[in-house]
C-alpha cells in the first residue's frame, strides 16, 4: 500500500518532467529572430561606468540582448522605427527610438527605486531603508565560487555572526549552520525558507520534521546555481515573524526569476573540478610500527607482524574529478516572465566509491496581470540525486590498520575477496572484535540511494481594484521527497562474512504541505508610511519509512516488525501572524510583529504560544546628523521573543504504548509474545524561548564606497531543551526531554564593505566581517544545586559511553571536562598522572575540570574582489579564534588497544607521549584549533562577445580550500563539535569553469 | 469587474475561514502505530503483551532487539539491561570477577571506588525503578473495578498476571533494598509524571516486600504449573527465603526460621537437581527441573547486548575459542581473581580438577592479575555457553545472541540457604537434613565419589556458595551477610584498588543513590558516606 504511494509519487514526478520538457522546447523555438541591421552601444550609469548585464529589448518583441561587463552591447534591429527598452535593476528604464543611429550610448539615471531597494523578509518585502532588524543579504555576485554543491556554502564567511562549518569531504555533505552561536544545547539549525516556503529538515531524527533520509544532506537537493540571493534574519525583531522556529535565525533563499520586459536569455555554464586530499592523518609507517611492536609488544604480538610497508590512507583516497553543467532560459512572454533551468552535477568523492549525481530542473513563472493587480508566482524546483556512499568506517580503519600487512592476502581462492583480514583461528572467520581491511570495506559494500525531491509552490497576490492599498496573498506549496536505497554486501566480504552477507533496503517518503495567506495594507500619506500585514499559516509535516535488513540467506538482521520500522509520523503547525511597519518622515521607523503558533507536537494546554517583537530605527542622516559624510546612518534597537521546537518528537506529550519488535519478544512457554511498553511522556513540554535584544548601526558614506553595520546582541534562551533525569519511579523512563535551563549568548558583529579603488578599468572591493560571541549556561536544574556537576555530552570513541564534554552552569556549552595532565621536566606528559585539583590526596572524578570549549570566541571573514578590465580576481579568507579541539585520534591511538589476535597502528603522537594505555580524559589532548583558512581563490576572464554579437563568454578558475594556518596538530582544525575522530578529509579542489551567455 | 472582485474577496475569506476551522483539529495528532493509553486496556490481548514487557524488562534493553529503542538512557543501550547491571553490581565488586575494559567508571566497581556518579550503578538503580513503574502501571490498571468498567473478560488469567506483576515489583524492591537501601517508594496508587516519590528505608521496604509476597503467594499459580518464564508461587517463596536469610543485614533481626519455612516449601514443590552441573548454563536449561525462575533469551527473538549475550561473550578472550561457546567472537573482558580460584583447591593447593564447577580457562592466562586491563591476567571462567548439550550452537546464525536462559533461582541455592539458616539458628530444619542437601550438591559436582560431609561450618557454606553459584549474581549479598565485603576479614586481588587488597569503608555495603536522582527528587537523602 505504502509502496504504491511511493510509486505514484514517482509517476507524478515523471509527468512533471515531461511538461517541463515541452515548455522548454517551445521556448527555444521562439527565441530565434530575424535581423536586418546591427546597432552597438554602451550603457553607462550615473557614475559614468559601464553597466553590465543591462537588458536591451526590442519593444513589442521578445528579442534583445544584455550588456557585457563594460556595458557594451550589440543588437540586430529590424528597422529605424524600432524602439529599444533599456533596463537594469536599480536604474530607471529608458526607451530609445533607433532612428538612423548605428551607435547608441545610453546614460542611465539612478532609479528612485534604488533607494527603495527591496529586501525579502518573512511574508513580503521591505524597502532596505525601512529595515529595523538585523538582516544581511548576499547576492549572487558575492557568493562563494567553485565546486559548490549545497546552497548554504554559498555564504560561508560572508555574513558576520553566521558560522558555516562544512561537514566533511563527502560528496554533497552538509554544513553546520550556527547563527550567533546557536541558541540551544541541542538542535541549533536555522529555519530555511525558499521562495516563501519554510522547509522542514531540522527536526530530531525519527520525527515528521526530520531531514530527508538516504542523502548526505537534504539541502543539496537545491541547485545552488538557481539561487539569486540569500538573506539571513539574525535578530528577533526580524525573525519573530517565524515565531516558534526562529530562535536560531532564519535563512531566506530567493531563486532566480525572469523579469518583465526582459529580453530572452540563454545561459550555459560548466565547471570541471579535480579534488585531492592535502594531508593524510599522520601514522606510523610499516617500519616504524615494526620497530615499536618489537620494542614494547609481547611475543604473540610480534608474531602477528607482517613484512609490508602499506600506506593504507593512500589506498583509500583518490584524485576525484567532478563536473557540473547548468543551462537556463529566461525572459518574458509578454506579461509572463519566466526562467527555466536544468542542471546536472556529477561529483566524485576523494574516498573511493563515493559519488553523487544530481539532475535538477526548475522553473519560475511570474505573470503580472490586470495592470499588475494580480501577481502570480509559480515555482517548481525538482531534483533527483543518485548517491553512492562509501563505507566511511574505512577512514578510521585506514588510519589504524596495521601498516606491516599487505592489502591483499594473496589467497588464490579469494577468501574475503582476496583482502587481508585478521582471522579467528577457531572459526576461520574474521575476528569479530578486530578491524576490517579498509580497502575491503570500501570495495565490498554497495550502498546506493535514489532521492527525488520537488518543491512546487504557487503564490497569488491580488491588489484590490477598488482598494489598491490592500492586497491579499495566498501561497500554497508542497515539498516532497522520496528516498529508496539499499546496502549490499556479499557473504565473501570480510565485513559481512560472520553474518553471511547483508542486503538492507529502505524506502522513505516525506512531504510538507504549506498553506499561507495574508492581507497587506500599504499606505503612504504625507509624512507617514503605513505597512501592515496579517496572516494565517498551516503547515503539515508527514513522514513514513520502511526498512528491511536481511542477510543473503534471507534471514532478518535487524527488527522486522512493521510497528517498529515503518513509522508514520505527522505533525501540524498552525500560525497567525501580523506585522506593522510605521514610518514617519522616512526617518523614524517602527516595526512590530506578533506570531501565534500552535503545534500538534505539544499537549493540549501547552499548544499555543505567542511571540512578540518590536524594533525602532532612526535614520539619523535624515535629521542632518552626519549627513555631510554619510548617505545613510541608521540606528536600530530591537527586542523580541522567538521559539524553537525542533528536538521535540511528534507525540512527546501523549501517553502511549510502544509496540515491541519481533526481536525483542519475550517467551512464555513456547510462545513468543510481542510486548507493549508504556512510553515516557512529558505533558508539560513546551517551546524553547529566546529573548533577544539587538542594537545596531548601519552606515554608508556619501559615495557608498564605505558601508557596513555594527550590531550588539544579548540573547537569553530559557526553557532549554534538556534531557534530564526524572525522579525514579515517577515516569516510564529515567530521562526525558524537558524544558529546564537557561543559556545566554552575547556578541558583537561588525560588517565593513569598502571599495578602495574604483576607476574606469579597475575596481577593487573588499568586505570584512568579524563576530564575537560568548555563551554561558546559567541554569540547568530546577533547584539550584552546587553538587550538580552537569550533563555529560560529546561521546568519544574508546570504551563505551565515554564523554569528553559537559554542560555545566557558569560555563560555555559543550565545555571539555578533563583531568589536568602532569608533565615531566622534559615537558613530556606523564602517563596516568594528573593534578589533584581538589587536594584530597587521590585522583577521582572530582579532579576533573572544565577546560576550554569547541565554539570560537571570534569568527572572521574577508572577501576581496578585484576587477581589471576583463580580468577578475577574488579570494575569501575565513578565520576562527579561540575554538578548541579534542584529538580523539591521538587519545585513542595508543599501543594499549592492541590485543593478541590483531594489531592497531597507534597515532603518530604516541611517539611523543610514549603512552602505553589510552588516557582519554587528559587535557593534553585538548588543543587550540584557531585557524585562518583561504576558502576560495578565483581568477576570471571575460572574453566578451568573442563568437558573435550576442554571446558573452566568461572563464573562471577556482581553487577551494587553498591553505590553512593553524597550530592544531591534526589534519583539519575545523570540525563541528570539537571532537576530531576520523573525518572524511576535506580535499583541495581546482575548478575550471566557463559561462556562455546568449 | 467590481462584482467579480467582491466575489474573489469573499471566496478568499471563506477559504481562509474554512481552512482554519478544519485545521485546528489537526493539532490533535495521534500516532499511527503506537497505541494510546486511552484504548490500550480495552483489548484483553494487550494485557498479555504488557505483562510480557514486565518480564522482558529483565532480559532486553528496549522495544527493538538487540538495540534501537531503549527503555532507559544515559548509558550505552547494551549496558542498560537489568541483568547485565545486576551482574556488574553483584559480581564485579567481589572476588568473583574483574573486567578489562575502559568504559567510563567501570573499573571503579572492582576497585570499590564507586561514587554517586557511577553510571553502571545508576543504570542498575534506574532499571529497578523502571520495572517498579511498569508493574505499578499494570497493577493500577487491573483492579476489579477497572476491568469491570471496561467489560474485559478472562479475569482469571488477568488476575494471575496481576499477582505476577506484584511479584515482579517485590523482586525489584528486594533488589532496591539489598543494593540501595533507602530508596524512593512508589506504589500503584501514586500519580505519574510531575510527582516526587517519598524516600523509604530498609526496614519499611522489608516489611512491604514481605507483606506483598505473602499476599501474592496465594494468588499466584502453583509451582511448576505456570508457563515457563512466568513466575509461580515458588519464585515468591524464593524471594521471601532470601529476604529472611539476609534479615539481619536488612533489619538487624534474624529471621532464619522463616527462611527455613520457605526453603521447605520450595523443596517440597518437587524440584530436583539437574544431573549434570554444566547443563544448567547451556541451551536447553529451560528443561531442567532444578530451575525455579529464569530470565529467558532467544537468539533470534529475544535479543539484547546485555543478559546472556554479555555473560557469554564478555568472558571469552585470549586464546579461547569462540566456537566452543557457540558465538562468533569474544569481548575479552571478564575474568576472576586468584582468591576465587583458590576456593576450588584440593588439599595440595591445586585446583581440584574433578570438581566440574571449576570451569577455569587457564591456557595463556596468568593466575595473578597485575593489570586488570589485560585479558590474560587472571583465569577466565567458561561457565555460560550458547551451545546445547550436544555442543551445537544456538539459533542465531550470526552467533551473536544466545538461546540460553539465565537461571536466576535454582534448587541448589535453596539447599545452601536451608543449611545456612539452620546453622544460623533457625528452627524447622536439622543439621542432618542440611548435610543431605549439601552432599547432594557436592555429589553432583564431583566427577569422582567423595566422602559425604558430616559436619559443616558457616564458612563452609560461603565457600560452597562461591563454588556452586559463581557468577550467578549472589556474591555481593553473600559476602555482606558474612561481613566479608568491606572488612579485612577477606581480601582479594585489587579489593579497594590495591593489588593485594585492602579493607574499605563499611558504608560501601550500600550503593549510593545516583546523584542524578538526588538532584531530580528533593525528597531523597544520600546514603551515609557518599
Amino acid at each position: 500500500m505504502q509502496k504504491l504511494n511511493l510509486q505514484n509519487q514517482v509517476i507524478r514526478q515523471k509527468t512533471w518532467h515531461k511538461i517541463l520538457f515541452l515548455m522548454l522546447l517551445g521556448l527555444t523555438m521562439t527565441s530565434s529572430i530575424f535581423a536586418q541591421r546591427t546597432v552597438t552601444g554602451k550603457v553607462t550609469g550615473a557614475d559614468g561606468l559601464g553597466v553590465p548585464s543591462a537588458s536591451i529589448l526590442l519593444k513589442g518583441t521578445t528579442s534583445g540582448t544584455v550588456t557585457d561587463l563594460d556595458g557594451n552591447f550589440s543588437l540586430n534591429v529590424p528597422n529605424n522605427a524600432a524602439v529599444l527598452v533599456i533596463s537594469s535593476i536599480g536604474l530607471t528604464t529608458q526607451e530609445i527610438t533607433v532612428g538612423n543611429q548605428s551607435a547608441i550610448n545610453v546614460a542611465m539615471a539612478e532609479d528612485a527605486q534604488k533607494i527603495s531597494e527591496v529586501v525579502v523578509v518573512g511574508y513580503g518585502t521591505q524597502r532596505k531603508k525601512d529595515l529595523t532588524g538585523s538582516i544581511a543579504t548576499v547576492n549572487e555576485k558575492d557568493f562563494q565560487k567553485g565546486n559548490i554543491v549545497s546552497p548554504e556554502q554559498l555564504i560561508a564567511g560572508k555574513i558576520a555572526g553566521v558560522a558555516i562549518t562544512p561537514g566533511s569531504g563527502a560528496p554533497g555533505s552538509g554544513s553546520r549552520i550556527r547563527i550567533r552561536g546557536g541558541s540551544s544545547l541541542s538542535d541549533d539549525n536555522p529555519l530555511i525558507v525558499i521562495d516563501g516556503v519554510p522547509l522542514a529538515g531540522t527536526g530530531s531524527s525519527g520525527s515528521s520534521t526530520a531531514g530527508i533520509g538516504g542523502i548526505a544532506n537534504g539541502l543539496s537537493l537545491i541547485n545552488p546555481n538557481d539561487i539569486e540571493s540569500i538573506s539571513v534574519l539574525k535578530d528577533a525583531s526580524a525573525a519573530a515573524i517565524y515565531g516558534s522556529r526562529a530562535s536560531n535565525g532564519v535563512i531566506i533563499v530567493t531563486t532566480k526569476k525572469g523579469h518583465k520586459g526582459e529580453a530572452s536569455q540563454i545561459n550555459f555554464s560548466s565547471v570541471v573540478s579535480s579534488a585531492s586530499v592535502i594531508n593524510y592523518v599522520p601514522t606510523l609507517s610499516g617500519d616504524e610500527f615494526r620497530a615499536l611492536v618489537n620494542k614494547v609488544g609481547n611475543a604473540t604480538q610480534k608474531s602477528l607482524l607482517g613484512a609490508a610497508n602499506t600506506n593504507w590512507q593512500s589506498l583509500i583516497y583518490r584524485n576525484a574529478i567532478s563536473h557540473d553543467e547548468n543551462l537556463s532560459f529566461s525572459g518574458a512572454f509578454g506579461d509572463v516572465p519566466y526562467r527555466i533551468s536544468l542542471g546536472y552535477l556529477n561529483q566524485n568523492g576523494v574516498l573511493l566509491n563515493s559519488n553523487m549525481e544530481r539532475t535538477s530542473a526548475g522553473f519560475n513563472l511570474n505573470p503580472r496581470l490586470f495592470d499588475d493587480h494580480l501577481r502570480v508566482d509559480v515555482g517548481f524546483k525538482g531534483s533527483f540525486i543518485k548517491s553512492k556512499f562509501a563505507d566511511e568506517g574505512a577512514i578510521g580503519g585506514a588510519v589504524g590498520f596495521d601498516p606491516t600487512q599487505f592489502p591483499y592476502s594473496g589467497d588464490k581462492i579469494g577468501k574475503y575477496q582476496g583482502y587481508f583480514e585478521w582471522l579467528d583461528p577457531s572459526t576461520g572467520l574474521p575476528n569479530s572484535l578486530g578491524p576490517r581491511n579498509p580497502l575491503g570495506l570500501l570495495n565490498s559494500r554497495q550502498d546506493e540511494s535514489n532521492v527525488n525531491r520537488y518543491i512546487a509552490n504557487a503564490a497569488i497576490d491580488y491588489k484590490f481594484h477598488f482598494f489598491p492599498d490592500l492586497h491579499a496573498n495566498i501561497n500554497v506549496a508542497i515539498d516532497q521527497a522520496n528516498t529508496d536505497g539499499f546496502q549490499k554486501k556479499d557473504s565473501t566480504a570480510g565485513s559481512a562474512a560472520i553474518q553471511k552477507g547483508a542486503n538492507n533496503i529502505y524506502l522513505q517518503m516525506r512531504s510538507v504541505k504549506t498553506f499561507e495567506s495574508y492581507l497587506n495594507y500599504i499606505k503612504e500619506l504625507k509624512d507617514f508610511r503605513v505597512d501592515m500585514m496579517a496572516g494565517y499559516g498551516y503547515q503539515d509535516f508527514y513522514f513514513e519509512g520502511k526498512t528491511k535488513n536481511l542477510n543473503l540467506l534471507g534471514v532478518p538482521q535487524g527488527d522486522q516488525s512493521p510497528s517498529v520500522t515503518a513509522p508514520i509520523n505527522e505533525s501540524t503547525l498552525l500560525s497567525f501572524f501580523g506585522r506593522a511597519n510605521l514610518g514617519f518622515k522616512n526617518r523614524y521607523l517602527l516595526t512590530a510583529t506578533v506570531r501565534r503558533d500552535g503545534s500538534s507536537k505539544l499537549s493540549p494546554g501547552n499548544q499555543w504560544i505567542t511571540y512578540p517583537a518590536a524594533a525602532l530605527a532612526w535614520r539619523m542622516t535624515e535629521d542632518g546628523i552626519g549627513s555631510g559624510v554619510f548617505s545613510n546612518l541608521k540606528l536600530r534597537v530591537g527586542y523580541g521573543i522567538t521559539g524553537q521546537q525542533d528536538g521535540i518528537g511528534d507525540y512527546n506529550g501523549l501517553k502511549t504504548f510502544t509496540p515491541g519488535g519481533t526481536t525483542a519478544q519475550y517467551p512464555f512457554g513456547n510462545t513468543y509474545i510481542s510486548t507493549l511498553r508504556p512510553a515516557g511522556f512529558n505533558e508539560l513540554l513546551t517551546w524553547q524561548k529566546t529573548t533577544t535584544t539587538n542594537f545596531g548601526l548601519d552606515f554608508a558614506n556619501l559615495n557608498d564606497r564605505v558601508s557596513g553595520a555594527i550590531d550588539y546582541y544579548y540573547r537569553e534562551t530559557t526553557n532549554l531543551f534538556n534531557v534530564i533525569n526524572v525522579p525514579a519511579g515517577a515516569n516510564f523512563t529515567n530521562r526525558i526531554l524537558s524544558n529546564i535551563g537557561t543559556l545566554e549568548n552575547k556578541g558583537i558583529e561588525v560588517t565593513l564593505n569598502l571599495i578602495p579603488v574604483q576607476t574606469k578599468d579597475l575596481t577593487w572591493a573588499v568586505s570584512f566581517i568579524a563576530a564575537r560571541n560568548a555563551n554561558k549556561i546559567t541554569k540547568l536544574t530546577l533547584v539550584d544545586d552546587p553538587a550538580f556537576v552537569g550533563v555529560e555530552t560529546g561521546g568519544i570513541s574508546g570504551g563505551v559511553g565515554n564523554n569528553i564534554q559537559l554542560q555545566a552552569v557558569g560555563a560555555p556549552k559543550n565545555s571539555f571536562y578533563v583531568y589536568q595532565q602532569v608533565y615531566d621536566n622534559a615537558g613530556k606528559p606523564v602517563e596516568g598522572v594528573y593534578v589533584d585539583r581538589n587536594g584530597d590526596g587521590k585522583i577521582t572524578v572530582d579532579d576533573k575540570y572544565l577546560y576550554k570549549q569547541p565554539d570560537a570566541d571570534y569568527t572572521l571573514g574577508f572577501t576581496s574582489n578585484l576587477i581589471y578590465k576583463n580580468f577578475s580576481f577574488g579570494f575569501v579568507l575565513r578565520g576562527s579564534i579561540g575554538n578548541y579541539m579534542y584529538s580523539n585520534l591521538n587519545s585513542g591511538g595508543t599501543f594499549g588497544s592492541n590485543s593478541l589476535a590483531f594489531l592497531y597502528n597507534p597515532a603518530r603522537n604516541v611517539l611523543e607521549t610514549g603512552f602505553q594505555n589510552s588516557q582519554y580524559f587528559s587535557d593534553y589532548y585538548i588543543q587550540n584549533a584557531s585557524f585562518l583558512k583561504m576558502d576560495n581563490l578565483t581568477l576570471g576572464y571575460d572574453l566578451g562577445s568573442l563568437l558573435g554579437t550576442k554571446q558573452r563568454i566568461q572563464l573562471t578558475a577556482v581553487v577551494q580550500n587553498v591553505f590553512t594556518v593553524t597550530k592544531y596538530s591534526g589534519v583539519d582544525p575545523e570540525i563541528a563539535g570539537g571532537i576530531d575522530n576520523n573525518i572524511y578529509l576535506r580535499p583541495r579542489t581546482f575548478s575550471l569553469g566557463a559561462n556562455v551567455h546568449f | 469587474m467590481k462584482f467579480n472582485n467582491k466575489i474573489l474577496l469573499l471566496t478568499l475569506m471563506m477559504m481562509a475561514f474554512t481552512v482554519s476551522e478544519s485545521c485546528v483539529k489537526d493539532l490533535n495528532r495521534i500516532p499511527a502505530y503506537d497505541i494510546t493509553s486511552a484504548t490500550a486496556y480495552d483489548d484483553p490481548a494487550n494485557y498479555r503483551a504488557i505483562i510480557a514487557k514486565i518480564y522482558a524488562g529483565m532480559a532486553v534493553s528496549g522495544q527493538q532487539g538487540p538495540a534501537g529503542m531503549p527503555d532507559i538512557s544515559g548509558i550505552d543501550e547494551g549496558f542498560s539491561t537489568y541483568l547485565r547491571q545486576y551482574y556488574n553490581a553483584q559480581e564485579l565488586t567481589t572476588d568473583e570477577a574483574v573486567i578489562g575494559w575502559n568504559d567510563g567508571s567501570i573499573k571503579d566497581l572492582h576497585n570499590m571506588k564507586w561514587t554517586s556518579a557511577n553510571e553502571f550503578l545508576s543504570a542498575m538503580y534506574y532499571r529497578v525503578f523502571y520495572q517498579i513503574t511498569l508493574c505499578n502501571e499494570f497493577i493500577r490498571e487491573t483492579t476489579d473495578a477497572k476491568l469491570a468498567a471496561r467489560g474485559v473478560t478472562g479475569d482469571a488469567t488477568i488476575k494471575a498476571y496481576r499477582a505476577e506483576a506484584r511479584f515482579m515489583r517485590a523482586l525489584s524492591y528486594w533488589h532496591a533494598l539489598d543494593m540501595f537501601g533507602n530508596t524512593p517508594f512508589v506504589v500503584e496508587t501514586d500519580p505519574l509524571g510531575a510527582f516526587l516519590p517519598p524516600q523509604t528505608n530498609r526496614a519499611n521496604l522489608f516489611a512491604y516486600v514481605e507483606s506483598e509476597l505473602k499476599d501474592v503467594e496465594n494468588l499466584m499459580i502453583d509451582p511448576r504449573q505456570n508457563e515457563y518464564g512466568r513466575a509461580d508461587k515458588a519464585a515468591a517463596w524464593m524471594v521471601l527465603a532470601k529476604l529472611y536469610l539476609n534479615a539481619e543485614v536488612y533489619i538487624g533481626t534474624s529471621r532464619a526460621t522463616d527462611c527455613i519455612t520457605y526453603c521447605n516449601k520450595i523443596i517440597a514443590a518437587g524440584y530436583t537437581l539437574e544431573p549434570k552441573y554444566e547443563n544448567l548454563f547451556k541451551i536447553g536449561n529451560r528443561l531442567s527441573k532444578e530451575i525455579i525462575f529464569a530470565v529467558r533469551f532467544d537468539g533470534t527473538r529475544t535479543k539484547s547486548y546485555g543478559g546472556m549475550t554479555y555473560l557469554i561473550h564478555a568472558p571469552v578472550g585470549g586464546s579461547m575459542k569462540p566456537s566452543d561457546f557457540g558465538i562468533n567472537g569474544g569481548w575479552g573482558g571478564l575474568r576472576t581473581t586468584k582468591e576465587l580460584v583458590a576456593l576450588y583447591n584440593n588439599a595440595s593447593g591445586k585446583t581440584d580438577t574433578s570438581d566440574t564447577r571449576a570451569m577455569f580457562y587457564t591456557n595463556g592466562q596468568t593466575l595473578e592479575i597485575d593489570d586488570i586491563g589485560d585479558f590474560t591476567n587472571g583465569y577466565a571462567i567458561a561457565k555460560y555457553k550458547n551451545v546445547d548439550q550436544a555442543g551445537k550452537a544456538g539459533s542465531d546464525p550470526d552467533g551473536n545472541f544466545p538461546d540460553t536462559d539465565f537461571p536466576m533461582f535454582r534448587l541448589a541455592d535453596v539447599h545452601l540457604m536451608y543449611a545456612e539458616a539452620v546453622k544460623r539458628g533457625g528452627t524447622g530444619g536439622t543439621d542432618a537434613q542440611a548435610l543431605t542437601y549439601l552432599n547432594a550438591i557436592r555429589q553432583r559436582a564431583y566427577k569422582t565419589t567423595r566422602t559425604a560431609l558430616t559436619t559443616y561450618s558457616l564458612d563452609d557454606i560461603l565457600n560452597e556458595r562461591g563454588r556452586e553459584l559463581v557468577w550467578e549474581m549472589h556474591r555481593r549479598t553473600d559476602l555482606i551477610r558474612f561481613k566479608k565485603f568491606t572488612t579485612s576479614a577477606y581480601l582479594w586481588t585489587w579489593k579497594g584498588g590495591t593489588k593485594t587488597g585492602v579493607a574499605v569503608s563499611d558504608n560501601l555495603n550500600l550503593f549510593p543513590i545516583p546523584a542524578a536522582d538526588v538532584i531530580a527528587n528533593p525528597n531523597l537523602k544520600q546514603n551515609i558516606g557518599y
